[in-house]
């Protein structure tokens, strides 16, 4: 259990299954909630993975 | 113009027991507000989250007054309630900082709390039927 990504994914899929849990009330709204917003949490970590290659913090 | 589900006459007047029930045991709150679905989700996701924390080389932070951050750390973990109890009573949570997950063990543990605070504010919306 000490991947980076994997933990990654883990920890958005969990963030991203309680705010859809709060924010929406309709189940099929929350699944597609969570959906997006736990791709949009991988995909912008990935993004910013890769951007701070050339920019370096 | 959003949904008002039916919520229990005694749980309305009780918002703050509500509260306090949803910040001991994560989804309690829900479930005592008839949002079992819900609440049975929280009751398993959140203290399985601060499991992983703890699984992770996480650390139980003190509440050390000479380290504003390491108490704000603290405060948010102590927001998970239950759990936190039982892993500070089972000596759990002391923290290997050379371990490779201590930061991500770390992140887990202070999320989960801060992500039941979370859901506590919800239970008292829903507690007062704005939602």
């Amino acid at each position: 259990m000490t991947s980076h990504f994997w933990l990654m994914t883990l920890f958005a899929g969990f963030v991203s299954l309680v705010f859809a849990l709060v924010i929406q009330d309709d189940p099929m709204q929350q699944l597609r909630f969570g959906a997006m917003l736990w791709v949009a949490l991988s995909a912008g970590a990935v993004l910013l993975g890769w951007l701070m290659y050339p920019l370096p913090l | 113009m959003a949904r008002v589900r039916s919520v229990p006459q005694s749980a309305a007047k009780n918002a703050t027991m509500v509260c306090a029930l949803a910040w001991l045991l994560p989804g309690a709150g829900h479930i005592w507000l008839g949002r079992r679905r819900t609440g049975l989700i929280l009751i398993v996701t959140l203290p399985a989250m601060f499991a992983i924390g703890l699984l992770l080389e996480g650390a139980l932070f003190p509440f050390d007054v000479e380290q504003p951050l390491v108490v704000l750390a603290a405060l948010a973990e102590v927001g998970i309630g239950l759990p936190y109890l039982c892993a500070s009573l089972l000596g759990l949570g002391d923290g290997r900082v050379v371990a490779v997950t201590f930061e991500y063990g770390n992140t887990f543990l202070v999320v989960a709390g801060l992500l039941n605070l979370l859901v506590v504010l919800d239970a008292y919306d829903v507690a007062h039927r704005r939602k």
